[in-house]
């Protein structure tokens, strides 16, 4: 088989937030492909019966699950928000520079804002543990 | 530089095999994830988690155990197509490549399958 002709790889570009967005939303993508695995786990748990759906909320409950569950509701709001982004250049809306730097801005502010509020409630006391 | 057309140089290499058949069931999957995704992040939230009795009667409930069934496949082979564009993108050699990429689909269908089953182990439960 011939070489197949490829696309301009990442080393030709200058970075620019673009890219960061760009990677960023792979990473949050792999991020939730673990949680899938968690999610799925759980619901297995669940169908065997009471003794090991209490074995699993026992193994994954504690400070670090906590920690792992803000990273999981982060990277969704950022994955989900940042994927109608792309769904409305798809429809070629808003592509130009200045509003999908608009955009841009509006989903890190949404992301930081989740993260700030679920870190207040999963780690505050008196708010309910998950 | 050469002085041959974009077209031309990839005129004659072939089929790419797969065309836009990735791309338009990335973008199916998304558009069913919007709505599966915030129906299923705000039950998870509602949902007392750690007590076994609540959450099992809730997957039981009404159209949950459809839709709980469906945001499983939808979010698995979403999962399946963005895992395989990183690996096609970031791993090099043909071994390598092709050996996660296997793993990958395998897992997928694994977690989309175990994921099926459970929900309709807890929603048959007592028939």
């Amino acid at each position: 088989m011939r070489a197949r002709p490829l696309s301009p790889h990442l080393s030709v570009y200058r970075f620019t937030h673009t890219m960061a967005l760009s990677i960023l939303h792979r990473i949050a993508g792999l991020y939730m492909a673990v949680g899938l695995l968690l999610l799925v786990a759980w619901l297995m748990a669940a169908a065997q019966g009471e003794d090991s759906y209490e074995l699993f909320v026992a193994r994954w409950s504690g400070g670090w699950i906590r920690l792992l569950l803000m990273g999981w509701l982060a990277a969704f709001v950022y994955h989900f928000m940042n994927g109608i982004r792309h769904l409305f250049w798809d429809a070629g809306i808003a592509l130009e520079r200045v509003p999908s730097r608009r955009s841009a801005w509006l989903v890190i502010t949404a992301t930081v804002i989740v993260l700030a509020l679920s870190g207040y409630l999963l780690f505050c006391p008196q708010a309910g543990a998950p | 530089m050469s002085l041959r057309a974009p077209l031309a140089r990839v005129l004659g290499y072939g089929s790419t095999q797969d065309g836009v058949r990735h791309w338009r069931a990335q973008r199916l999957t998304a558009y069913a994830l919007v709505p599966l995704t915030v129906w299923l992040l705000l039950a998870l939230i509602r949902v007392p988690l750690s007590d076994y009795a609540a959450v099992t009667a809730w997957i039981a409930s009404g159209w949950n155990p459809v839709l709980l069934g469906l945001a499983v496949l939808a979010m698995s082979w979403h999962s399946q197509l963005g895992v395989q564009v990183v690996i096609e993108d970031y791993v090099h050699g043909a071994t390598a490549k092709g050996t996660l990429l296997l793993l990958s689909k395998f897992g997928h269908v694994l977690l989309a399958a175990g994921g099926s089953y459970a929900v309709l182990r807890v929603a048959m439960r007592g028939f």
